[in-house]
């Protein structure tokens, strides 16, 4: 690990100071310390921001707001967010284990780096840790790489769980600098590679996540997230789907709808939403709609598998939501 | 009588002579936590490790781990994979099971740790750690602290109503001899116990 200087914030102006100067923020650290160890993340100075006042979950008629410092366990532990949330409390409880959900942030698992071998190990070619290097995945290891919203110059799946129950529930990032307060769309605040894979989020220097806003509807408690991967706990997602139906009187009146472990960013599926709406509920709809899932996929020497994979776990997804009381 | 050599004593020796050859080649930044450059910050960290309020200087790079380990001296607790893979590293920080070595010791002045060296009480084994042993719920041990301390957390967070729900709820404590079978029964019995 590279040295660097430690500073505790004691309010937001200070952290908002620090962060201006270049300071990395620190909340859980599951990733950040982690990067740090291998030399990917070599920060000169970091700020521990976990004493900022970011730590509660609000509901109102509206909106979920959740704290950024609100830990993975507690949002997913939350009673309102597990009976009208559901695909958020399912999509925390199947990520990363017992321990990092202790300590793992909201802000910070929004936050995540690729998980990419090659993105980690800093002998290996990535265009993410060095524009121009070149991809090692693109030609390497890539069976656990991403067949949606690549780019030749990276090919690495998004990792978080969370971000994918929040791009289908439509969710807005709040971020806070010294100019102010933004209000950033998940679906605008995530990057897809194309030829600056270095930028991953939308965030400006220094900006900080504040909180991240649910708005609520009449879909979002018949939802649930379902997660395939090669073991059956503690591990990233092969292909996951987060799924929210309102159904009324035996017709799909509005779908929310999209996949994880298959794409570079939390990736919605439009297409199969709009295959869902006004029609009514049987098995073939699900198959016939889950059949878009795939819709400009472009598989690697390894990971063709997904295309086919993605469709049956929407597929599967879609059925077992609408099956819900 | 010749003083004892034990086994700490000769690997902390063993690992001074191997930092001071990593030192001679071209790893600066890679080394170990021991030895700030100079430069680097260090930090006075005070908190509390199993009822005993401790002061320790700790560069800023240093993980709760490795104070625990190499300023405190507590090695029960264990590293395997130093990047929360493993689990072998819990602890339970204010009462919660984290993986220590995923966090920096700077960032918990004022904190509670307790680690396996404070699991057991007057000389008594705490009900979860004679449940591993009446169970069998290890082989060469490596993983077991940090599955015992993951087990505490498990029981008081409530997540022990099934196999099932201990194994999920265990997941993140891994055991290359395979003793789950077994560490799911222990967990089971110390939760019934307590």
């Amino acid at each position: 690990m590279f040295p660097f200087t430690f500073t505790k914030a004691a309010d937001e102006s200070s952290a908002l100071a620090a962060g201006r100067s270049g300071a990395r923020y620190i909340a859980g650290g599951t990733t950040l310390v982690d990067l740090m160890r291998v030399t990917v993340e070599r920060p000169g100075a970091v700020v521990d921001v976990n004493a900022l006042p970011y730590r509660n979950v609000d509901l109102d008629d509206r909106t979920l707001r959740i704290g950024s410092l609100v830990r993975m366990a507690d949002l997913a532990a939350d009673d309102r967010v597990r009976r009208q949330f559901p695909v958020i409390s399912q999509a925390l409880e199947l990520s990363a284990s017992a321990q990092l959900r202790n300590m793992a942030s909201i802000g910070g698992n929004l936050m995540q780096r690729p998980r990419c071998l090659y993105f980690r190990d800093v002998t290996a070619n990535c265009n993410r840790r060095t524009p121009g290097a070149g991809c090692a995945a693109t030609a390497g290891l890539n069976r656990n790489h991403a067949i949606l919203g690549t780019s030749d110059q990276c090919v690495a799946t998004h990792p978080s769980d969370l971000a994918v129950a929040l791009a289908a529930l439509d969710a807005v990032v709040v971020t806070r600098d010294s100019n102010g307060d933004r209000r950033i769309p998940v679906a605008d605040f995530f990057r897809q590679p194309g030829t600056t894979p270095d930028q991953e989020h939308d965030l400006r220097p220094g900006e900080l996540i504040v909180a991240v806003e649910v708005p609520t509807g009449p879909g979002t408690s018949r939802s649930g997230y379902l997660k395939v991967r090669d073991r059956q706990s503690y591990e990233f997602a092969v292909t996951s789907a987060a799924v929210a139906l309102d159904v009324a009187g035996g017709t799909v009146r509005a779908a929310k709808v999209a996949v994880g472990g298959v794409a570079t960013v939390p990736w919605r599926l439009p297409a199969v939403e709009q295959a869902l709406v006004g029609r009514p509920v049987s098995p073939g709809l699900w198959r016939d709609a889950a059949s878009r899932a795939a819709d400009g996929a472009k598989p690697l020497s390894d990971n063709g598998f997904k295309v086919e994979l993605v469709k049956r776990v929407v597929e599967r997804q879609l059925a077992t939501v609408a099956g819900l009381p | 009588m010749a003083p004892e050599i034990n086994r700490r004593t000769f690997v902390g020796a063993s690992i001074t002579l191997g930092g001071a050859a990593a030192a001679a080649s071209a790893l600066s930044g890679c080394g170990t936590d021991d030895a700030p450059p100079a430069g680097q910050q260090t930090t006075t960290v005070s908190l509390r490790v199993n009822g005993k309020d401790e002061a320790v200087d700790v560069d800023a790079r240093t993980s709760l781990l490795d104070m625990l380990r190499e300023r405190v001296g507590l090695t029960g607790t264990k590293k395997g994979c130093d990047q929360g893979a493993c689990g072998a590293c819990t602890v339970l920080l204010d009462g919660k099971r984290v993986n220590s070595c995923l966090t920096l010791a700077v960032m918990h002045d004022g904190a509670d740790v307790q680690t396996i060296e404070g699991v057991a009480q007057n000389g008594r084994l705490h009900p979860l750690q004679q449940a591993f042993v009446d169970c069998d719920a290890f082989q060469c041990g490596y993983c077991t602290s940090g599955q015992i301390m993951s087990g505490l957390g498990c029981i008081d967070e409530g997540h022990t109503g099934s196999d099932a729900e201990i194994r999920e709820w265990m997941s993140g404590n891994i055991c290359r001899c395979g003793a789950y079978t077994n560490i799911v029964a222990a967990v089971a019995t110390a939760a019934k116990n307590t």
